[in-house]
């Protein structure tokens, strides 16, 4: 059997078997096996992908199979992968794992939490195998719909006003792709819903791409935090669980620049060619509004939801540059925030768990009441504001000398106001460190509070190595990815 | 040369060891595992000197570069990628010697200046990691690589200045710090990007003929490298978060903001100088008007400062300032003509570092002795502290160019190369090096001579004035001292090094050879400088220099508030940056783009409370919109069709 399947496959049975758990162990356990297996079965995957790859074989997508449906619309249950998608498999599944970890103790309706957690990672996970257009836009929905309960539920603050204001908009999102996938479909003749195969027949009529372009764009660009339909991810992220929190900027944005990259920029090449110069100026907006945005905000929660504007941005950005260097880069980004955020949201939840306030001004000297975190926090803002030696100082590098490379004075433009991001990311970290972290104590109450719990040390352990592991030795994960970048620019810019 | 690969990966290994398993160490353990490590990379730095320099000259009269180790890190597109690996050339190499020495005497004094304080372990862990990325920074084999170190000596840097992460002081330096270099980074990364776009490759010697063919482009990319260099160097108006950056531990101050991360824009120059001289001549002059006006404004804040570590930071400035003169006024790679500078410039950070390290663990004794960092609290130390007062009195002597002294040496060279690219430079950074003599003796006598705050303070004990009993200063312990007679000897001895031997602009070998014009005139106003702070400051009252005082008051103000160059900066950030621009877009994000979206969502729901009506279960409602209907389609069959 195909492994891809696998990943559709576990989530199912881990949906199983949480319903018939009967109590905490026992949901325990199988979140535990399950999220392990998920992790094993991506990093089986990510070797035997490479050295496929090692030995010579070149075609576009690895490990594919085909079922049909639904004959009359073309509809298949198509899968396959190729570089990009195994790195984001990859990521996801770490996240899922650590995410398991990071919803240890959570309270109450432990099982039912998990079942919506499980439910969304099956989204996540179909849609990176899927090839086939339909296919992907189902497990799209299947990972936005859980997001409405887990924040609606199990949230904090305003949680129904942020649950709501997510789920509209990113379902308003969705309609445009729903719009977008179909004019691709039917302006390609109507015979296919296999990515591969409409990128290959290249007939899509100008007029029609140039129509369908920037509503796929946008559809995806949404999920992205694509300026202005960001202000999803601040509400959001700040009512979110600290698991959802970690897995909607860790995972559920990077669908977005996938799917751009996917299906916007891929089946519609000379649109994106001649159009891009559109989303290029909102993307730059994205990037530095974004940051500037983070610098006044006080709740720690949006801070890094807006870090996460920027950083998302930047994403987009670098796939609109289109070059080879700039969309491997803007994976790498994907990638490295994906990590960054989960991490950063990891830590921001185990602070709230203890002070149960995330107003910076509230708070301060922790590095005395809990070290572990303390420094935690301090590696990932160094890791976010692009520290060489984490992952974020690859992904931004990489996408800076790709964006170089195109010449015009445009691009060069928005190149430099790009960049300036990396001044006002160590803006808005560093106040936040010296706020809370440094400093004597100002509460008293604090003074009680403990350090990180088992859980808690192996959750944030183990992005910290993620982080650092990409940051150290990026050179085989930007291979892998430049293969299928490179796949993707045959059509692309041939 | 391969065993050039542990000088780098011992500091490494000791910063992991100490950073993971330091605070269940003891404190002698954890600072003897930062130490010794220091040690043997310090054995290896000079072996590796003693067979570089040892293995002679190639055929071509020049000292070959060695490349040990170069693998590709990172690829990226087709020509470019990141590179990390050892480069030696004459100037990494003496640049290894530096960094190793320092950074083994501060490792050393550190055992007794940081003895019993809290993060110890921390404390050694950072320099290990600050020492790892210097090294990786001069020995790296392409631009990238090194603008690579050179933010983790940022990060280093910051961690260090905040080390007393309580005080706020120290919090608001280390960020400062941070930011203000970090935005000069801005600039060398995008003239990186340029530079590696046009030249096609990150490496410090790109083919000829694509720099030649990208014109205007390379001049720009390398001023845009220089701004970065200028961040890390303190050039004006970029200095601020010097002074500040003594907030940290006194021996890092000597480490890291005397002897050698500050000196990496002086290095990056001069790494770039076959380029500079070749396609950016005028950028290269500008760069010698920058260093010149730094020199000026800093010798004259520095007069005016009154903590004795910002004098020393001041002068550093000043001193770096004198070395980006140097640079800046060559106008060829040959050092008979025109070239001089370049090989003054790195002989002057050579002595630089040995002896501004000296006067800042001179400075670290002091303080230790008695608890601060004001001069009002010292005076007539001279008894106290014999070591401490001769060998920070030797130190002062080199700063002022007295021989036999190290600077000297360094500081006639380039001054004779200023005056060969033009008088007037000459003449002007003739009178800077009068002024730092003055200051420097300024500082001299006001810790070791005049009134003693010790023993005004006994007096007034005696008395029954104060109830407490001050507490005597006292010379240092051995693990200190040591450190400061080490470098006092170097300081005495560097001067007579035959510097142009084994460094010059264009490689060959320079005999170096005083100028006695120069020499005479320098020696005499330093001497002249030493004279007017000896009068001024030897006694405590003196009514010609009070009368002097009250006369030039508000520049002195001026001067001591560093011409409220802090000031402006602050204003730029916090009222321009902070309530000027992110307040509003913060604004504009929460009640705008949001406040439409909302609007939307509100407007959707008062429309569908509005045709609500329709459907309201009511028999009665639904005829009469029934009829309603029943009417317009009658008069719509009737009027239209």
């Amino acid at each position: 059997m195909n492994i891809l399947n696998l990943f559709i496959l576990i989530p199912i049975v881990m949906l199983l078997a949480l319903w018939a758990s009967r109590n905490l162990r026992q949901i325990r356990s199988v979140m535990v096996v399950g999220s392990t297996m998920l992790l094993a079965l991506s990093v089986y995957l990510t070797i035997d992908f490479i050295s496929q790859r090692n030995a010579g074989t070149d075609t576009p997508f690895l490990y594919t199979d085909s079922m049909t449906w639904y004959e009359p619309l073309n509809i298949c249950y198509s899968i396959g992968v190729d570089g990009i998608s195994v790195a984001m498999i990859l990521l996801s599944a770490i996240i899922v794992f650590t995410g398991t970890f990071a919803s240890w103790r959570l309270q109450p309706l432990t099982k039912e939490f998990f079942l919506w957690f499980v439910l969304l990672s099956l989204g996540v996970f179909g849609f990176f195998i899927s090839l086939d257009m339909f296919t992907m836009f189902m497990f799209y929905e299947t990972a936005l719909i859980p997001m409405y309960l887990l924040i609606g539920v199990w949230g904090s603050g305003r949680k129904e006003y942020s649950a709501m204001k997510l789920t509209l908009m990113l379902m308003g999102g969705s309609a445009f792709l729903l719009m977008g996938i179909l004019g691709i479909y039917f302006g390609s003749g109507a015979t296919t819903m296999h990515i591969q195969e409409i990128a290959e027949m290249a007939n899509i009529p100008t007029q029609v791409q140039y129509i369908f372009f920037p509503i796929t764009f946008l559809g995806f660009g949404v999920l992205g935090a694509l300026f202005p339909f960001h202000t999803w991810s601040p509400d959001g992220h700040a009512s979110a669980p600290t698991s959802v929190s970690m897995l909607h900027a860790g995972v559920l944005m990077k669908l977005g620049g996938y799917g751009c990259f996917r299906i916007a920029m891929y089946l519609l090449p000379q649109a994106a060619e001649d159009l891009s110069w559109i989303f290029i100026i909102l993307t730059t907006i994205s990037v530095v509004y974004g940051a500037l945005s983070a610098i006044s905000q006080t709740d720690l929660k949006y801070i890094n939801a807006y870090s996460s504007v920027s950083h998302c941005g930047l994403v987009l950005f670098a796939l609109l540059m289109m070059t080879r260097t700039s969309c491997t880069g803007a994976i790498l980004q994907m990638l490295s925030h994906g990590l960054m955020t989960a991490l950063f949201f990891a830590l921001i939840g185990m602070i709230y768990g203890r002070t149960h306030t995330r107003d910076i001004r509230e708070l301060s000297g922790l590095m005395k009441i809990m070290p572990f975190l303390s420094v935690g926090y301090i590696i990932a803002g160094l890791a976010n504001l692009g520290l060489p030696g984490f992952s974020g100082f690859i992904a931004e590098m990489t996408i800076f000398v790709g964006s170089f490379e195109q010449p015009d004075l445009f691009h060069r433009t928005v190149t430099i106001i790009a960049c300036t991001s990396i001044v006002i990311t160590a803006v808005y970290i560093l106040r936040v460190v010296g706020k809370i972290l440094y400093g004597t104590i100002k509460n008293e109450h604090h003074l009680a509070l403990t350090d990180a719990t088992w859980d808690e040390r192996f959750t944030v352990i183990c992005l910290i190595i993620c982080v650092a592991g990409l940051g150290i030795a990026p050179m085989w994960v930007s291979d892998l990815i430049n293969g299928g970048v490179s796949n993707i620019f045959t059509i692309l810019h041939p | 040369m391969e065993f050039t690969i542990s000088i780098l990966a011992l500091p490494l290994i000791s910063f992991l060891i100490l950073a993971l398993a330091g605070m269940k160490l003891p404190h002698k353990v954890a600072g003897g595992i930062g130490t010794a490590s220091l040690a043997i990379v310090a054995i290896l730095s000079y072996v590796t000197a003693i067979q570089y320099f040892g293995a002679g000259r190639g055929a071509d009269g020049l000292f070959p570069t060695i490349t040990p180790y170069n693998v590709t890190w990172l690829p990226l597109g087709e020509t470019l990628h990141i590179d990390m690996g050892i480069m030696l050339d004459p100037i990494s190499v003496m640049m290894l010697i530096v960094i190793s020495t320092v950074s083994l005497m501060v490792h050393i004094y550190s055992f007794g200046y940081m003895k019993g304080e809290k993060g110890f372990q921390r404390y050694y862990a950072f320099l290990s990691l600050f020492t790892f990325s210097m090294l990786g920074l001069v020995v790296a084999t392409n631009i990238f690589q090194m603008y690579v170190f050179w933010e983790l000596v940022g990060v280093s840097s910051y961690l260090l200045i905040g080390f007393y992460y309580t005080k706020k002081e120290a919090i608001a330096a280390s960020k400062k710090a941070f930011i203000v270099t970090r935005f000069a980074d801005l600039f060398f990364l995008v003239g990186i990007l340029f530079y590696g776009y046009y030249a096609g490759t990150f490496s410090f010697t790109p083919d000829v003929r694509l720099l030649a063919s990208a014109g205007i482009v390379i001049p720009v990319a390398l001023g845009l490298m220089f701004i970065g260099g200028a961040g890390k160097s303190a050039m004006f108006p970029l200095h601020i978060w010097l002074p500040d950056a003594m907030e940290g531990p006194t021996p890092v101050s000597a480490l890291i903001h005397a002897a050698t991360m500050v000196v990496a824009g002086v290095y990056l120059v001069a790494r770039m100088f076959p380029i500079f001289i070749e396609y950016a001549p005028e950028v290269l002059h500008t760069i010698a008007y920058i260093g010149a006006f730094t020199a000026l404004y800093a010798a004259v804040v520095a007069c005016a400062q009154t903590d004795i570590k910002r004098v020393l930071a001041f002068s550093t400035i000043s001193q770096i300032a004198f070395m980006m003169v140097a640079l800046g006024v060559c106008t060829s790679a040959d050092p008979h003509e025109g070239g001089l500078g370049y090989m003054a410039s790195m002989f002057h950070l050579f002595t630089h570092a040995m002896f501004k390290g000296l006067l800042f663990l001179g400075a670290g004794a002091i303080i230790h002795a008695v608890h601060s960092n004001e001069r009002s609290f010292m005076g007539g130390l001279r008894k106290y502290m014999p070591v401490t007062h001769i060998t920070f009195l030797i130190a002062c002597l080199a700063i002022a160019g007295i021989p036999p002294f190290s600077g000297f040496f360094s500081k006639d060279e380039i001054l004779t190369a200023c005056y060969s690219y033009s008088p007037i430079m000459g003449v002007f950074m003739s009178g800077v090096a009068a002024l730092t003599a003055f200051y420097m003796f300024r500082l001299y006598y006001m810790i070791f001579w005049g009134k003693s705050y010790y023993e005004t303070e006994l007096k007034k004990y005696q008395k029954g004035e104060i109830a407490e009993k001050p507490h005597a200063p006292h010379e240092a312990p051995w693990t200190m001292t040591t450190p400061l007679i080490l470098l006092a000897l170097v300081s005495c001895i560097a001067g007579f090094i035959p510097f142009g031997k084994f460094i010059s602009s264009n490689g060959h070998a320079y005999e170096i050879h005083l100028n006695a014009a120069v020499a005479i005139s320098s020696i005499t106003l330093a001497v002249a400088g030493i004279l007017t702070a000896a009068f001024i400051y030897r006694k405590d009252s003196n009514r010609v220099i009070l009368s002097v005082k009250v006369q030039s008051k508000k520049f002195i103000i001026a001067a001591y508030h560093r011409f409220y160059m802090d000031e402006l900066w602050l204003f730029v950030t916090k009222r321009i940056i902070f309530k000027g621009i992110s307040r509003p877009i913060a604004w504009f994000d929460k009640h705008i783009i949001d406040g439409f979206m909302d609007l939307l969502a509100t407007a959707s729901q008062a429309f569908s409370y509005s045709i609500r009506r329709f459907q309201s279960g009511n028999i009665q409602s639904y005829c009469i919109w029934f009829l309603h209907g029943v009417i317009i389609l009658a008069l719509i069959l009737i009027f239209l069709v």
